[in-house]
């Protein structure tokens, strides 16, 4: 094995590494800084630095890494789903609907997505796929209105599950984030306490941007918890890592693919390892 | 776009032109700040250091130090190498072409392909008087052909009808047959998502390619995308040979690192802008315009 200082160049690699991975200025520059802590200018192992840097990230990941846990004496338990247009959402419901059948509880999916062409349609063959029953309106319809509905038969039919999804929206579009506090607001209504897990799809391949999108749905929407999809890409999504330093969200599950079968717990140690570029 | 990059630069430029004098040292830190910057904004991170490198270049030579207003013509150099890596002149999409001229639509998953062709076709309807028909070729998403039907409906755009069980390329073969027989001028070809990683489909895509013979393909890309701009739009432009990207969520408060990489790493013209959910929102792209409006000027 090749040995190497930990000098100012070799940080700076490491540092382009991070960067490079999407974790922005500010936390690479901070991981980079730790990792020289009582290090500098010492000889070390080809690989021990990446498992170094691994470490490092692991550190802040490892406290957000949660299992999304539902209360099973709610009846139903609502998970509202949001996020920016295309980062998954649908898709997402259906897979965690896929799990939740698998594990025997009884799941209602609500298409709140009245806006956008054949959204209704997307989310009714999720439904089918995965043997939950899906409640709709046409499009142009009132998205709190069916919100609203869906809950009264969710709670009708006593089904334990039942998961909302929304139309995509950008962050910075004040009327949207206002129709989709609405649609809490109205879900309040029914129940006061739900939804009682309110996710938020985080897509890879986004940039700093999704900073701001953790900020801004996170106080519009009361997010509980962050999927991250899209990581069979190239992408890292290390922009997590300074999504957890700043908002302490847990992180749920990862997206690694189009199928029901794609979404898995998300694993700190695995996501960091992934970032500093060690197979596995 | 691209606001919060301009509020950067020109504060860091503010500095260089009050200064009478600049001494290479002060070159250095400006490039500095502009690494920052630029890394900030997504612009990736080879594509910054390719720019800073050229501008330190260029305006350590003895002409800019020396000169009256060293300051103001460090601007000029960094403004002269973004129009290098924008282009200058807005290229809007060709149909110079035998009808039907076909266009294939390609990208990640998500980043609004199928959105996109109907906003094109919308566009190429209404402005240019052109019979457009779309066709989605899409057989993987969930009531991906149903959206596109949607769309051409709403926007009075014909759609080929729906054959279920249908591959990609068959469908290719039949959209051709269609636009030719209902004499129509342009057709759209709006294809599934897929990672550039994913062997099968990166394969299928150039089947496609290889039927259709498109004359425009388009790369459709979302503004906000990180660091990953340049590894995708270099295996998109490798695999099909893109003629223009098309960016999406332009309505975002995203910083456009993404329109700076993509463009410098493939050379290939950003041709539109989406802004919006609904299918008038579509705008050209000035490069030479957007330079000046990130320098501030
Ligand atoms: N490769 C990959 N594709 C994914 C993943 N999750 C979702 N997708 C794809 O991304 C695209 C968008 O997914 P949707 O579930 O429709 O996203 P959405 O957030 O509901 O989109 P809107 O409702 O339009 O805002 C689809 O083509 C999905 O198949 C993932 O983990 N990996
Ligand atoms: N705000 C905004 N949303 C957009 C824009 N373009 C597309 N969208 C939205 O992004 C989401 C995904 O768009 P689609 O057109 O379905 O994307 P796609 O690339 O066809 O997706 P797949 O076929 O699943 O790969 C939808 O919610 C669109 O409404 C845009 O310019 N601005
Ligand atoms: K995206
Ligand atoms: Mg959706
Ligand atoms: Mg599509």
């Amino acid at each position: 094995f090749t040995k190497r200082k930990l000098d100012a160049e070799t940080l700076e690699e490491f540092e382009d590494v991070l960067i490079q991975a999407d974790l922005g200025l500010p936390a690479a520059t901070a991981i980079t800084a730790a990792i020289a802590k009582g290090r500098f200018d010492k000889e070390i192992e080809g690989d021990e630095v990446k498992t170094i840097l691994a470490e490092e990230v692991a550190k802040i990941l490892t406290p957000v890494a949660k299992p999304l846990v539902l209360d099973p004496a709610l009846k139903p338990h609502v998970i509202l789903v949001v996020g920016v247009n295309g980062t998954g959402k649908t898709t997402t419901i259906g897979k965690l609907s896929a799990k939740l059948r698998a594990e025997g509880r009884t799941v209602m999916l609500a298409a709140g997505d009245t806006f956008r062409a054949a959204a209704v349609e997307q989310l009714k063959i999720w439904g089918e796929r995965t043997g939950a029953a899906v409640v709709s309106r046409a499009i142009g319809a009132d998205a709190a209105g069916l919100a609203f509905d869906a809950l009264k038969e969710a709670q009708a039919a006593g089904t334990e599950v039942l998961i909302i999804d929304t139309a995509g929206r950008l962050q910075n579009r004040a009327e949207l984030m206002a129709e989709l506090e609405k649609i809490i607001r109205v879900i309040k209504k029914q129940d006061p306490a739900a939804p009682h897990t309110v996710l938020m799809t985080l897509d890879a391949t986004t940039g700093q941007n999704a900073l701001s999108q953790v900020e801004i749905f996170g106080r519009t929407a009361g997010v509980t918890g962050l999927v991250m999809t899209k990581l069979d890409g190239t992408a890292r999504g290390g922009i997590l890592v300074a999504i957890a330093e700043k908002y302490r969200l847990p992180i749920h599950f990862i997206g690694v693919g189009e199928g029901v079968d794609d979404l898995e717990p998300f694993e700190a140690e695995d996501f960091a390892r992934a970032i500093a570029g060690l197979a596995g | 776009m691209f606001d919060t990059l301009s509020e950067r630069l020109s504060g860091i430029f503010d500095k260089l032109t009050r200064r009478g004098a600049l001494s290479e040292a002060d070159v250095t830190e400006a490039m500095r700040e502009v690494r920052r910057a630029l890394i900030e904004a997504d612009v990736a991170l080879d594509v910054v250091r390719s720019f800073t490198d050229k501008v330190r270049s260029r305006a350590v030579g003895a002409d800019v130090i020396r000169s009256v207003t060293p300051g103001q013509m460090v601007v000029k150099i960094v403004h002269d190498q973004l129009v290098e890596m924008l282009g200058s002149e807005a290229e809007p999409i060709d149909l110079n072409a035998p009808a039907p001229v076909p266009i294939m639509m390609v990208g990640l998953q998500g980043s609004g392909k199928t959105t996109t062709s109907a906003k094109i076709a919308r566009r190429l309807t209404q402005q240019q008087k052109r019979k457009v028909l779309m066709a989605s070729l899409d057989v993987r998403r969930p009531a991906a052909q149903e959206q596109l039907r949607v769309l051409g409906e709403q926007n009075g755009i014909d759609t080929l009808p729906i054959v279920a069980g249908q591959s990609p390329t068959a469908i290719a073969t039949r959209a051709l047959q269609a636009a030719r027989l209902g004499g129509y001028d342009v057709v759209i070809l709006d294809t599934a998502g897929r990672t550039h990683i994913d062997e099968p489909l990166m394969i299928e895509m150039a089947e496609i390619k290889a039927i259709a013979k498109p004359h425009e393909i388009l790369l459709v890309a979302d503004s906000l995308t990180g660091q990953d701009a340049v590894n995708l739009a270099r295996s998109f432009d490798e695999r099909v040979g893109i003629t223009g990207i098309v960016l999406t969520r332009a309505d975002g408060d995203g910083r456009g690192g993404a329109a700076l990489s993509m463009r410098a790493v493939t050379g290939k013209p950003i041709k539109l802008l989406g802004t919006g959910e609904k299918s008038d929102a579509l705008e050209d792209f000035h490069p030479g315009r957007v330079a000046n409006r990130i320098l501030g000027m």
